[in-house]
């Protein structure tokens, strides 16, 4: 079976909502949508305060080349436009819209029905994708139109759809493979149709066989398209990994996946291409899973953008006594929350609640130079030794030893034997050498 | 709700802790010991008890009045350091020179350094090379290996290793041949019945605490390999060239310390090589080392001194020599 | 016995008169001619070299001012903070330049949200560093601005004149250390330390809160945070006040220590230092002193 070579450890899988069906979460009385959800610059309000907006309307726009345009999720009143908390406690500008009601916009198909003939032409779907707002969903939400848009002199080959969903706990993609599947291989096909491939590569981890068969069955009849089960090992959901995984090309060390002729996109996102391109609506809501061993109800939800995590987490019976920790994304890399009343955003694909206990980091010991880091790093990487640089401040010498190579996959962290936290030291020490070469730039 | 945490990703972590890794070592060092007890007799566990305690309580010393943090005994790695120790000295060794080995590895070798994971040298060696050098005639009159339950009551017999022997031999001018028939059959060497220190004599025993170790993950194979290859094929060489001057591989690998030093001492991971590229340099520098000495050193048995040399070398290995890095070499497999 | 201790002497001087000779071609070879004058400003200098200048040592410094007094006949914009102006004049007079006094200045710390003020709202589990908290989250008292409380200001100073009080979380500056080198400065995050005067009779006023936040939002964290309400700006008779962005700053150059702003603050976010105590009026009974006079540091 196939896997990518280098690094990767195993977790716990933990995928305790798997059975779960998608169900609608109810519409909250208020929600707050951030500017800035995408990778990239943030958008710019069109509405001001006291504006009637309904559900789907355009109401930011990304103006910048990497941004996107943020629509309505409800129908109401815009109570005001403010800086809120986001996830990490920060004051991040963002629209308040108080609901009234859920009407849409007219011109979005709210049908069930399947639409399999593409009449869009490349352009056309480019377009829709870039004004209807579709960014990735598996996380760092990096705007799909820009991903569509081959620059010159690179030529796609490989369309590679992401179902790996490899962090522990989540399972918001794999529900969405099971119950979307029709729909999302229809997006797989505009997809190509706008990158002019004819092959798409869709990776799954063998631990979904239920989406795995499912999709295989349906894929035959859709030319081009090929279901490939993947060994389980994170951080195979990665880029660069499930490439070299699925074609074993290896994305040269600072470039983009079009180097080597390959374009990512998760399966959500093939699924609201789908809806935007023909059914034209924008993307306003999607699919988060709320898991966590304590939680009474795990479950996946269709939510709409900047409805309160702490709602969903009371649709699923509330928080449990002993929560210590409340992490928006799955354990290896989503961001521990300050507070519950965050709002879901683009790229919010699971909400995961633990208790005292597992919220607790292991006490940290001497590093015994065992090298576990080194071997499970999937970039090839030496974890021990950037953070140190990181923490002796030698930060031209991580740069060197390729400290921006890193994806902050948290493999390293995972494995220590002695505790250290390697990955935020890591992480410290990208952002530092990020400000140095962003300085020589300037010079 | 209790106050939420904060801290980075990953939120989760693996089971591996310092204390299993280095407990993993110890389990393993279970076969060696028992064939020591076996050989040895009450011997073996009053050299291994005293060893152990002196070095716990080295360390326990160092760390609560010069260093004074906080006390670390329990992780195991002193445990290790005693056990190796104790397995690298003859089993008639005078309880002062056990305890002045201990400080030896402890104090200089380990807690002068930092402590756990800062000491370039295998402490356990350390402490060893320094009996050897401070104490040679007590360090190389062997016990002769005498089975726990034998009637034999021959008590303060002692005698070369089979490489002393072989040593002595060629330097007084006689043949490989003529040598090996003064020796114990090949099947007493594996299983241990020679002269030796403590634990090096049962190549079999330490053979089935490497592979535990390897199964486990908690050593890679490249050390072990690349160490047991280049001793294979350069006395190979050696032996092909001239089988009346040198003497044949499997002679090499199931006498003196080498399987010892293969899976316990070179594979330290505190003062070996972190890449697989460099563990595998790191090997062979070893093997290489080693034969040198062994063939044409002045001491009979090289494995010490080889692998202390080669963690010398290891951070200049760990900066020649790095992992492959992702990404690094553009390979374009274009249908 | 007697040739070998001959032969002994005349090879081992024979070695040694082959390598001076060596030595003498290579030190020839890789002179590098350095103005003399470089180091006798070396000399002058502290030798701290703990950066507050700007440059990463000492010896920099000096290169740095004698290539100044090269090239522009000044020293302007070079300064040491730690020798203060003894220690420049010196420099001058090496460079045979005349140097301007420069005022004394202080580290100050601007931020009272102790454990008390800005009780804890999240628990923080990681490096105790930070600059890597800032970029994770905003803090344990949900202050973005607040301090942190992970010491990297104590960990970049060289001169012991700061420690990290356990009882409010908040770090402390020993006035009679610093040194005003700056290297607090550049390592807080969050722009919390600021250089300032030291002040006639080291008497200081500043509002110790950078939180640009609305005041119910920065009341909201802690109790000591400054609301931006103009109080202070509308008391001052002297200009030094501005109000921008919610937050109030005292411009030391204009103050004038009067004392009154102190007084209207309604959340006690100015701080006076080293002032004689208060006659105290019945009129404000609650309000606590803010600084013990009997030592000399800052107590928050």
């Amino acid at each position: 079976m196939k896997t990518f070579k280098l690094g990767g450890v195993h977790p716990a899988e933990n995928k305790i909502s798997e059975n779960k069906a998608i169900e609608v979460l109810p519409i909250p009385k208020q929600v707050q949508i951030p500017l800035g959800q995408n990778l990239g610059a943030p958008s710019v309000p069109i509405v001001k305060k006291g504006d009637e907006v309904k559900t789907g309307q355009l109401i930011a726009k990304g103006e910048a080349f990497i941004s996107s345009n943020i629509h309505s999720s409800v129908s109401g009143k815009v109570l005001k436009i403010d800086n809120v908390n986001d996830q990490s406690g920060y004051k991040r500008p963002a629209i308040v819209i108080n609901v009234a009601g859920d009407e849409w916009e007219e011109n979005i198909d709210r049908t069930d029905t399947l639409k399999k003939n593409i009449t869009a032409s490349k352009n056309e779907i480019i377009k829709k994708v870039h004004e209807l707002g579709i960014v990735g969903l598996g996380g760092a939400a990096f705007p799909s139109h820009v991903k569509l848009m081959v620059p010159k002199g690179k030529k796609a080959e490989v369309l590679i759809i992401n179902g790996v969903e490899c962090e522990p706990y989540l399972t918001a993609d794999h529900r969405v493979m099971l119950e979307k599947a029709n729909e999302l291989l229809v997006g797989t096909k505009i997809l190509m149709k706008a990158l002019g491939v004819n092959k798409a590569l869709i990776g799954i981890e063998n631990n979904k066989p239920d989406a795995i068969e499912h999709l295989s069955k349906l894929s035959k009849e859709y030319e081009g398209i090929e279901v490939h089960p993947l060994k389980v090992k994170y951080p195979q959901g990665g880029e660069k990994q499930l490439i070299k995984a699925l074609t074993n090309r290896e994305v040269p060390s600072g470039t983009l996946p079009i180097e080597v002729g390959c374009v990512v996109q998760n399966v959500g996102t093939a699924l609201a291409v789908y809806e935007a391109v023909q059914k034209n609506k924008p993307l306003f809501e999607r699919v988060v899973t709320i898991t966590g061993k304590a939680i009474k109800n795990p479950s996946n939800f269709l939510v709409r953008i900047g409805t309160p995590i702490s709602e969903l987490i009371e649709a699923c019976g509330g928080i449990p006594d002993k929560t210590s920790k409340i992490i928006g994304g799955g354990p290896m890399m989503g961001k521990s929350l300050v507070t519950p009343d965050a709002p879901i955003v683009k790229g919010s694909s699971g909400v995961l609640l633990f208790d005292e206990k597992e919220s607790k980091r292991v006490e940290e010991k001497a590093c015994i130079r065992c090298a576990s880091c080194i071997k499970v790093c999937p970039m090839g990487l030496e974890p021990v030794l950037i953070s140190q640089l990181t923490k002796l401040e030698m930060y031209e010498e991580a740069e060197k030893n390729n400290i921006m190579d890193c994806i902050e996959c948290g493999s390293c962290q995972y494995t220590c034997p002695s505790g250290k936290p390697l990955l935020d030291y890591i992480r410290l020490g990208k952002f530092k050498v990020g400000q140095i070469i962003r300085n020589r730039g300037k010079n | 709700m209790n106050l939420l945490t904060v801290s980075g990703s990953p939120h989760v972590h693996g089971d591996n802790s310092v204390k299993k890794v280095m407990y993993g070592v110890v389990y393993a060092l279970i076969p060696a010991m028992l064939i020591s007890i076996y050989f040895f007799g009450f011997d073996a566990v009053r050299v291994l008890l005293i060893s152990v305690a002196a070095c716990l309580l080295f360390e326990w010393l160092i760390q609560k009045y010069l260093i004074k943090g906080p006390a670390t005994i329990n992780d195991g790695s002193a445990l290790i350091t005693g056990i190796l120790l104790a397995f690298n000295v003859p089993s008639n060794l005078p309880i002062w020179i056990i305890i002045v080995g201990a400080f030896v590895a402890i104090g200089i070798a380990k807690m002068s350094f930092g402590g756990l994971g800062k000491n370039p040298f295998n402490p356990a060696l350390v402490g060893r090379v320094f009996l050897l050098i401070s104490f040679p005639v007590q360090m190389t009159s062997w016990p002769i290996a005498k089975p726990l339950f034998s009637s034999v009551v021959t008590d303060a017999i002692t005698g070369p290793t089979p490489l002393g022997i072989l040593k002595d031999g060629l330097r007084s001018g006689e043949k490989v041949s003529d040598i090996i028939t003064q020796l114990p059959s090949y099947l007493q060497q594996l299983v241990g019945d020679m002269g030796g220190s403590l634990g090096e004599v049962s190549a079999i025993a330490l053979l089935i605490g490497g592979l535990y170790l390897l199964i486990r993950k908690i050593i890679t194979w490249q050390i072990p390999v690349a160490y047991l290859g280049s001793v294979i094929i350069f006395t190979g060489i050696l032996w092909l060239v001239n089988p009346e001057q040198f003497v044949n591989p499997l002679f090499h690998l199931i006498t003196g310390g080498l399987m010892l030093g293969v899976f316990f001492m070179a594979t330290d991971m505190v003062s070996s090589p972190m890449s697989s590229k460099g563990q595998i340099i790191f090997g062979l520098g070893c093997g290489i080392i080693t034969v040198v000495i062994r063939i044409w050193g002045a001491y009979p048995e090289g494995v010490s001194f080889a692998i202390l040399i080669m963690n010398a070398l290891t951070p200049l290995i760990n900066n020649s020599f790095k992992p492959k890095r992702f990404g690094e070499v553009v390979k374009i497999d274009h249908k | 016995m007697n040739d070998v201790i001959i032969f002994a002497v005349i090879s081992l001087s024979g070695i040694g008169f082959a390598a001076a000779v060596i030595l003498y071609f290579v030190a020839q070879k890789f002179k590098v001619i350095e103005d003399p004058k470089i180091d006798e400003v070396e000399e002058a200098l502290p030798a701290a070299n703990c950066g507050g200048c700007g440059y990463p040592g000492c010896r920099n410094f000096s290169e740095a001012c004698v290539k100044k007094a090269n090239n522009d006949k000044n020293i302007e914009g070079l300064n040491c903070p730690v020798g203060g102006n003894e220690v420049m004049s010196k420099v001058a007079s090496i460079l045979g330049l005349e140097v301007e006094a420069q005022e004394p200045m202080v580290a100050v710390l601007r931020c009272s949200g102790s454990k008390k003020n800005a009780p804890k709202k999240v628990e923080y589990d990681g490096p105790m560093t930070c600059a890597f908290a800032h970029n994770l989250y905003q803090g344990e008292s949900a202050c973005p601005y607040g301090c942190l409380g992970l010491g990297d200001c104590v960990e970049a100073c060289n001169f012991n004149a700061m420690y990290m009080d356990e009882e409010t979380g908040l770090p402390v500056i020993i006035e009679d250390n610093c040194v005003a080198c700056g290297a607090c400065v550049e390592a807080c995050p969050r722009d919390i330390i600021e250089l300032r005067n030291v002040g006639k009779k080291s008497k200081r006023i500043f509002v110790s809160c950078v939180n640009e936040e609305k005041g119910g939002v920065a009341r909201k964290n802690c109790s000591v945070a400054c609301i931006g309400c103009g109080k202070c700006f509308q008391v001052c008779k002297f200009d030094a006040i501005t109000i921008e962005n919610n937050l109030a700053y005292i411009d030391y150059e204009k103050c004038k220590l009067c004392r009154k702003c102190v007084e209207v603050c309604p959340t006690n976010a100015i701080h006076e230092l080293n002032f004689p105590p208060r006659k105290i009026k019945p009129v404000e009974p609650e309000k606590p002193a803010k600084i013990k006079e009997t030592e000399n540091k800052q107590q928050v």
